[in-house]
């Protein structure tokens, strides 16, 4: 079992593509936030997730149409043939703990998207800005949570802490023809690392000094490996389209 | 010492310019979806409309503002709608993402109505991608002009608001809340 079994060929040829893992991560995590309609903190922040969601949706949907089927890509495919990252499919927890996700996550995505739109990708030379406006809106979040109550300083550090080590998948170098190929994942690592460190100084945070990854070998997401929750999340996001094949309204 | 042929050549240019410049008016003026009252070529996201034969099938370019936005498929549909009402057999639609579409793009025109609308139109200059990079998060000035009194004292209420391309503010003289449309 590959996990591809219902698609086309064109969609079945995407899986080795070094942009699926990006079409990915932006997929998985815009329906992760897609999660806190209905459940966000304030009125405000119910908009700016549903937004940002939105942005990485449409990432997502612009990548599945060059690489194959884009319905085939998002609602056939099993866990194993999913390539994001693992820090992507992470639940959304409260809301400092989805804020630092999206902080580790922005960050380096639009650290990402800036050498890839050097390198002449279209997508990231448009998304490079919409991943800056993103992480600047967790960086606003992570100093006012980290620097702000004891509670609330409680609650990021304590997210910082435990998604930490699901960060070093991020610099697992994806292989692969074209731009992606070409890519400096340790000059990413240092800006990353720098921007992250920054941060949490001015957020009165600590950066963790546990290890980036956890007990399997750092870049599983990208190999189809995915954590518990994942299995559940997409159940939730394929549910529809497996259930009423070609539904549309 | 002009041919007879060289003046038909002349004439047929023109004939084609015109029918250039009736397309490009035609798909231009189709309203925003979710801004109406600007036009999409006011707006800045037409990029290109090709004849590939005389009065055969057109070719449409069209440019997002943000990756996600779902207007484009109603702008798309719009485009198609209004060609044909012209009298074009065939109509596509593609969209393009290079080079990206920016703020700079809305004409003079667009943010002189966006403005009459209630909604700040974005400042000029285009914002500098890792603007901000060495002093962390650029906070949004007070340059940008209540729409309603035309105050300067306006604060940011939230930096995502009703469609992915405005940012929600609220003016301190008026204190009417209003959309600004955010630079990119």
């Amino acid at each position: 079992m590959t996990g591809s079994e219902g698609l086309s060929a064109r969609s079945a040829a995407a899986l080795s593509d070094p942009l699926l893992p990006l079409a990915d991560d932006s997929l998985v995590l815009s329906h992760r936030l897609g999660e806190w309609a209905g459940h966000a903190p304030v009125l405000e922040e119910e908009l700016a997730l549903a937004n940002i969601a939105l942005d990485l949706l449409g990432q997502a949907r612009a990548l599945y149409a060059e690489l194959g089927e884009e319905d085939e890509l998002a609602f056939l495919r099993e866990e194993r043939a999913f390539r994001n990252c693992q820090l992507a499919e992470q639940p959304g927890g409260d809301f400092a703990h989805t804020m630092v996700r999206q902080l580790y996550f922005s960050a380096w995505q639009e650290l990402l998207y800036a050498q890839l739109a050097e390198l002449g990708q279209p997508l990231a030379a448009k998304a490079v800005k919409e991943s800056e406006y993103h992480r600047d809106h967790a960086e606003h979040w992570t100093l006012r949570l980290g620097d702000g109550t004891e509670e609330s300083h409680a609650r990021a550090q304590r997210a910082a802490d435990s998604l930490w080590r699901f960060t070093g998948e991020l610099f697992e170098p994806i292989a692969g023809p074209g731009p992606v190929g070409e890519v400096d994942w340790d000059a990413l690592r240092t800006g990353w690392t720098e921007r992250i460190t920054r941060t949490f100084e001015r957020a009165t945070l600590t950066v963790p000094e546990s290890p980036q990854e956890g007990a399997w070998k750092a870049g599983a997401g990208r190999q189809g490996i995915h954590t518990e929750p994942f299995g559940r999340m997409l159940a939730e996001m394929q549910h529809l389209h497996r259930s009423h094949p070609g539904a549309s309204w | 010492m002009t041919t007879p042929g060289g003046a038909a050549a002349r004439a047929d240019t023109g004939a084609a310019e015109r029918r250039q410049r009736d397309l490009e008016a035609w798909a231009g003026s189709v309203p925003d979806p979710e801004l109406p009252v600007i036009t999409l070529a006011e707006l800045g996201v037409l990029r290109r409309v090709h004849e590939r034969s005389p009065h055969g099938p057109v070719e449409v370019e069209l440019t997002p503002t943000y990756t996600g936005c779902p207007a484009v498929e109603s702008m798309a549909t719009d485009i198609e709608r209004v060609l044909r009402e012209h009298g074009v057999p065939e109509v596509a639609v593609r969209v393009v993402l290079a080079p990206p579409w920016s703020t700079d793009d809305i004409s003079d025109e667009g943010r002189r109505k966006l403005a009459a609308h209630g909604i700040a139109p974005p400042r000029g200059g285009r914002a500098v991608p890792g603007a901000g990079e060495a002093h962390g998060p650029v906070p949004l000035t007070l340059a940008i002009r209540c729409p309603n009194c035309g105050s300067t004292e306006t604060s940011l209420i939230s930096r995502f608001s009703s469609t992915a391309c405005k940012a929600l503010r609220r003016c301190e003289s008026c204190r009417e809340p209003f959309d600004h449309f955010k630079e990119v």
